[in-house]
């Protein structure tokens, strides 16, 4: 067996070379050999959510994908989700709205309602919370994450126009 | 000088956000260092069984391991509470549930650890296992512990307050009921980490996600045997707490010991399935409830026993046995009250405190058998707690202190809000609405070790730059403390809260506060902060109030700008005060402190249940239930809370709705239960679902809209009025879900969680005739002391205990 | 941090190259798609295979022409507009969005059965001194069983035996179509009918089904596994119904279909009491056993409840009040 293997994948729209202990998921991957904690985890089973990251563009759990199977791929987190200095309207959203409550669980949410709002820039609260059906979350009780995304939803539309 | 309010009051971006939603913010796992090392905790397999010998040397040989610990490497115990040390962080000659550490591995890596647990052998000598409170109560022998009260039971207590059983015998109508609630668990979504290492001067820093760093400190430098002042706790923010995080953890010692005897970075990550087991959740309690009430629907009496799963240690349990009684009667007046609680330990995860503390088992009781009480006396149940309130500025029997109250106002907005009047017993069959009450501490009175010192201390200190740097032991949770603590010190100062800094949760830079529980934060850090902030301002007031022509005491300190009261044109802004300040007067920097009032009552054990202040909570639940099937549906909850006054109101409602999510969740579905396997084939008792998949929490499908209502009344002894909601709002949820689902089908499910099982079965029994209710059936012979007796207020008491007979020469 | 253990990775580029290395590595060699039932597996080392074999790049497992890839993820199904109404619901249901991403439908067609003295960690097995499905000597779900009764929990299954469908398994020896309800076994253990060196390539769905729904029951409205599934699909002339199959998921060790409601059904016109009684021919079949959430008896006592939601649904009721309570949505 390979003690490390080594490869190449874009996170946050960068090429990035990293070399990893092959057992690794994604989410060791970024955590521990690309040092960006943002992506958080709750159980490493795909239980919770917390750990959701954007591959091509799709929200998935990072503690079930393998770090080998990443090669050439595009990964984005938390940390590339800014726009320069200024928050991404989602982020915005949540700080002002109380998406937030300990922040655990928000970098996955956030990252799951930014998949969902490329898909459906006009979510219904229904469908806000279909799609956040797969981050848990134990302090918000999800309303003022639900608010949150809708504020996100009309602000990206207004700047669409 | 008073001024309209600036801050406080308004919604805001708390402090702590932008952090949060970068991913920027750093919990404790997030946290590594050059050259760290990993741990990783070998667990007991057994429920109850001496540890005869462990040998560690293949592990310690494996390559990659550094350090291998036993309990032989900790001689000294802990325990959160002075009168319950029992606990070692590696398990020494004993352990008592399946979970408890029994070996640390430290290696390079993660995996390493985990390979080298694997190559520790211990021989265990297996012991009967406890199984339940019952099962405690029954098997006095094999001890789980040789100290407690006897046998198996490690905390037994009993208070009455006047004659009990007059009260109930002169009552018109008798209530007895038995309930039960099953334990459960905090489930933060961060698992439990910490990091220690020695800093340059050699001395030990451990960040971690600790609730109380103050507490952690104490237990650190006690079982470590090595000053306090040699160590500094970091408490991270915490990825959740609620009550979780409280206790200092067997993993935060061993991490701490191996940087000792490495001299590198140690770091522990805890799995989930090890955070059930860290558990100090919420005790199962088996209840009986004897109430007496007249005709016209007055409450006499009441007698309540409380029998508790404690598990294997004692954590906070002293507390929670209290806990379970003392809060009762300050919803509603009592005029007698005798309350008998017992704590039995059993072979499972330690229970402790989670959100609410022991108060929402005797609480889903009280407002359920509220709700017969008014079914059999045909009274609205609204109207019957509003007929019973405690008075503002009241004792209770108990001699509690009742500050300002405002259930009144909550459950007539509650009521109004949830269209109470136009929905119960006349929504259609199947549907229906329950209501339910609560109250809660804003801060315990004492703190968890005796001491004559503040219970939370603030710094703050004036930089010329305009920053305002605010010190203070409190700890964010995720409750924002934080944002408590730079409101109140920007309304006092004056200023945005953008210009104040907190430095917060450190015991090596910040005065102490004891923690992040009993809903003690906004008031008694707030307090501290509000003193220090107070007193800052009266020294620059009196510097720049001659420049500005008026008296110190005119002096407005209001959005960045300092000013005169009658002439606020001119005046200056707040970094030209703090720059003229400093030039006169030096450095500028304050402090404050707070220590809670002395409770009115003297008997021993007065210490738990007085407060401050009291934070109270009306909630309507309403509920579809198949009568088919049993499922239920909550398409809306709503909630009126007395929180004196709202900080920052978008935290406020967070609080509120969260509380309400997780009390709907006990309500429901959450259990931290056990199976035991068939004893002929089997000496297993594990946890049913340590697992975020299979212990059942809401998700965002399964939560109904809320809507929260505010009930805003300053109170005189909270800083600028502000009560607590982190935990309050949570407590009336599950007694209004049954109360609702009585209204909806007409059957009692008289325990939590409320399942569609129990529904169902409650209905089937209702066809046949027989009672329709779910719960249990029976309460044990408790061996409850004699009680300690005290006179209420009202018959002549002095807040001492007394004698029975003094008693019945008054009456 | 719960981690996989050491593994040696495969990527073939072509099914033929993926049967060639499952022959050759033998039954230590496990295939993997959406990993989102073997990995948490793997980390709780139910299963630890040496060699594992991906399947990402087999672009043969991905079509959408007829038949179903089965590398085709959950998502992709439940938004294809030719999948049938039961698949469609079926695939809708099953744990996460973030996990229907991920998760194919082989992979759901295959997953381990479960069961709550299995699905844990290798620590807490430990301390039940294992069990018959994994390392054990005892099912403590039923002492006296000779058989490990872990339950089949897939949400697809049911659904693709009720619209008769069939999969294909290929490996080097060649392929071969099985119908979908004979890719399982009734055992916890040995669940599948496929050969370890065969790969599950692709699912095919016959036409001809006028309506069929699909009705899972479980605890929230999210990441749960089913307790109950029923999927129905009918045929109809007019009102009367030619052919109908009724399947159950998540009451035994697998998915199954009831033959005598099918046969119960044909000829009749679907009347609540026509309703009623094919629903308790169903729930007769339902043997739940207390190895997943909730109260068994409950679990046996409503499914001919959800039968019927799935039997009244295929004449045209309305059931999407019934729908939201419980699935807390609609599909």
């Amino acid at each position: 067996m390979l003690a490390r293997v080594r490869q190449r994948l874009t996170v946050n729209g960068e090429e990035a070379d990293v070399s990893f202990a092959p057992y690794k998921t994604l989410l060791e991957v970024l955590r521990e050999d690309l040092q960006l904690t943002g992506t958080k985890h709750g159980c490493e089973l795909g239980e919770c959510g917390a750990c959701t990251v954007l591959l091509d563009g799709e929200p998935v759990l990072s503690c079930l994908v393998l770090g080998r199977e990443c090669e050439g791929r595009s990964v984005q987190t938390i940390e590339g989700l800014a726009r320069g200095p200024e928050l991404h309207p989602l982020q915005a959203a949540f700080a002002d709205f109380g998406g937030s409550q300990c922040g655990y669980c928000t970098p996955g949410v956030i990252m799951t309602a930014e998949a969902l709002l490329r898909k459906n820039p006009s979510p219904t609260r229904e469908e806000i919370k279909v799609a956040t059906a797969g981050n848990l979350c134990r302090c918000t009780g999800y309303q003022q994450i639900v608010d949150a995304i809708e504020d996100a939803a009309a602000q990206l539309r207004a700047e669409a126009k | 000088m008073k001024k309209r309010l600036d801050v406080v009051g308004k919604a805001r971006r708390r402090v702590d956000a932008r952090a949060k939603v970068t991913g920027q913010l750093r919990f404790a796992d997030d946290l590594s260092m050059p050259r760290m090392l990993h741990a990783k905790l070998l667990r007991s397999p057994h429920p109850h069984a001496e540890i005869v010998s462990v040998d560690v040397s293949r592990a310690a040989s494996l390559q990659g391991v550094h350090l291998v610990l036993t309990g032989q490497d900790f001689p000294v115990p802990f325990g959160i509470m002075p009168v319950s040390v029992d606990e070692f962080p590696l398990a020494r000659e004993r352990v008592r549930y399946v979970g408890d550490p029994v070996a640390a591995v430290i290696a390079t890596d993660e995996q390493t650890a985990v390979e080298a647990l694997a190559l520790i052998e211990v021989n265990f000598k297996i012991l009967r296992p406890v199984e339940d409170a019952i099962d405690g109560l029954r098997h006095p022998e094999p001890r789980i512990h040789d100290y407690g009260e006897q046998g198996n039971i490690h905390r037994n207590q009993s208070y009455e307050f006047g004659d009990v059983e007059d009260s109930l015998r002169k009552a018109d109508f008798l209530f007895e009921d038995l309930f039960f609630y099953e334990g459960n668990t905090h489930l933060p979504m961060e698992q439990q980490a910490s990091l220690a290492f020695l800093d340059g001067e050699g001395k030990l820093q451990i960040c971690s996600s600790t609730q109380n760093p103050h507490y952690l400190h104490r237990q650190l430098a006690r079982v470590l045997q090595i000053p306090e002042a040699r160590i500094r706790v970091v408490a991270t923010p915490n990825g959740g707490g609620f009550g979780g995080k409280c206790d200092p953890g067997g993993h935060e010692f061993v991490v701490s010991k191996a940087a000792l005897l490495l001299g590198r970075p140690v770091k522990i990550g805890l799995t989930r399935e090890e955070v059930f087991y860290v558990h100090r959740g919420r005790h199962p309690v088996l209840m009986k409830m004897k109430t007496g009430v007249t005709k016209d629907g007055k409450l006499t009496g009441m007698h309540l026993q409380t029998l508790l799963d404690g598990g294997g240690y004692g954590s906070h349990g002293p507390a929670s046995t209290f806990y379970t009684g003392v809060l009762t009667p300050v919803t509603y007046h009592y005029p007698r009250f005798k309350f008998e609680a017992c704590r039995v330990f059993t072979s499972k995860p330690a229970c402790g405190p989670k959100r609410g503390h022991g108060t929402p088992q005797p609480r889903f009781g009280q407002e359920v058998q509220l709700d017969k009480i008014a079914e059999k006396l045909g009274m609205d149940p609204a109207e019957l707690r509003l007929k019973n309130l405690t008075k503002a500025d009241s004792l209770t029997a108990s001699w509690l202190h009742v500050g300002s109250t405002g259930l009144e106002a909550c459950i007539r907005k509650v009521t109004e809000l949830s269209g109470w009047k136009e929905k119960h017993r006349k929504l259609p069959r199947g549907r229906g609405v329950g209501i339910a009450c609560s109250t809660y501490m804003c801060g315990a009175g004492v703190a968890i070790y005796w001491n004559k010192m503040p219970h939370s201390g603030v710094q703050i200190l004036l930089d010329r730059s305009g920053t305002v740097i605010v010190y203070c032991g409190a700890t964010e949770i995720g409750q924002g403390s934080d944002d408590v603590l730079a409101a109140i010190v920007a309304e006092t100062l004056g200023v945005d809260t953008g210009v104040v800094r907190c430095v917060t949760g450190d015991t090596g830079i910040a005065p102490v506060d004891l923690g992040s529980y009993s809903s003690r934060v906004t008031i008694m850090m707030g307090n501290a902060a509000l003193q220090a902030a107070e007193r800052l301002r009266a020294s620059v007031a009196a510097v720049v109030s001659e420049t500005l022509g008026t008296l110190p005491d005119r002096v407005v300190f209001s959005q960045g700008r300092v000013f005169a009261a009658d002439n606020p044109g001119p005046g200056m802004t707040f970094v030209e005060a703090v720059h003229m300040a400093e030039a006169a007067l030096g450095t500028l920097s304050a402090v404050g402190s707070y220590a809670p009032p002395k409770p009115p009552g003297k008997y021993k054990g007065a210490g738990v249940g007085p407060s401050p202040a009291y934070s109270f909570s009306a909630c309507v639940v309403e509920v579809e239930v198949d009568e088919r099937t049993g499922w239920i549906h909550v398409p809306k909850i709503w909630m009126a809370h007395d929180i004196g006054r709202a900080v920052n109101p978008t935290l406020a409602r967070g609080q509120v709705i969260g509380g309400v999510y997780m009390g709907l969740g006990e309500a429901l579905m959450e259990a931290q239960s056990f199976r035991r396997l068939p004893e002929k084939l089997s000496g297993a008792l594990v946890h049913r679902a340590p697992s975020m998949l299979d212990y059942k929490s809401l998700t965002s499908l399964d939560m109904p809209e809320v809507e929260v209502a505010l009930i805003e009344d300053p109170d005189p002894n909270c800083p600028y009025g502000a009560k607590e909601v982190g935990q309050g709002p949570l407590l009336p949820v599950m007694p209004a879900v049954a109360n609702a689902i009585f209204d909806a089908v007409g059957v009692r499910i008289d325990e939590i969680p409320i399942t569609p099982d129990k529904v169902l079965a409650a209905l089937e029994r209702k066809a046949k005739g027989e009672p329709a209710r779910v719960g249990p059936e029976a309460f044990p012979a408790v061996p409850y002391p004699e009680p300690t007796f005290v006179l209420p207020p009202w018959e002549e008491g002095d807040g001492k205990e007394t004698k029975r007979n003094a008693a019945a020469a008054v009456v | 941090m719960l981690r996989l253990p050491w593994f040696d990775y495969r990527a073939p580029r072509s099914l033929g190259e993926a049967a060639a290395i499952l022959a050759g590595e033998g039954p230590q060699a496990m295939l993997v798609a959406g990993g989102t039932d073997l990995l948490p597996n793997m980390k709780r080392r139910h299963q630890t295979p040496k060699v594992l074999v991906s399947l990402r790049n087999v672009p043969e497992l991905k079509v959408l022409n007829g038949v179903f890839g089965a590398a085709v993820t959950l998502r992709e199904v439940v938004e294809n507009p030719n999948s049938p109404a039961a698949l469609r619901q079926a695939a809708a249901q099953v744990a996460t969005p973030h996990l229907r991403n991920m998760g194919t439908l082989g992979g759901n067609l295959c997953l381990d059965t479960r069961c709550t003295y299995y699905n844990q960690t290798e620590e807490w097995r430990k301390a039940i001194d294992y069990c018959l499905k994994k390392d054990g000597k005892t099912c403590w779900v039923a002492t006296a069983s000779k058989r490990c009764v872990a339950v089949s929990s897939t949400d697809t299954a049911p659904a693709l035996i009720a619209l008769n469908a069939s999969v294909f398994l290929e490996s080097v020896a060649g392929k071969r179509e099985v119908k979908a309800e004979d890719l399982y076994r009734n055992d916890g253990i040995e669940y599948l009918s496929r050969r370890p060196d065969e790969i599950l390539t692709a699912v095919r769905v016959p036409d001809g089904w006028t309506a069929s729904t699909y009705w899972k029951l479980r605890r929230r409205g999210s990441f749960d596994f089913p307790i109950l599934g029923v999927a129905a699909a009918v045929r109809m002339s007019g009102d009367v119904v030619e052919e109908a199959r009724i399947a159950l998921g998540a009451v035994a060790s697998r998915p199954f279909l009831v033959e005598k409601a099918g046969e119960f059904l044909k000829g009749q016109k679907l009347t609540d009491e026509v309703i009623a009684q094919a629903a308790q021919l169903v729930a007769n079949r339902a043997k739940p056993m207390d190895n997943t959430d909730m109260d068994l008896y409950w679990r046996k006592e409503v499914t001919d409840d959800f039968a019927a939601y799935a039997l009244r649904e295929l004449r045209g009721d309305d059931l999407r009040e019934a729908r939201l309570r419980t699935a807390r949505h609609v599909p």
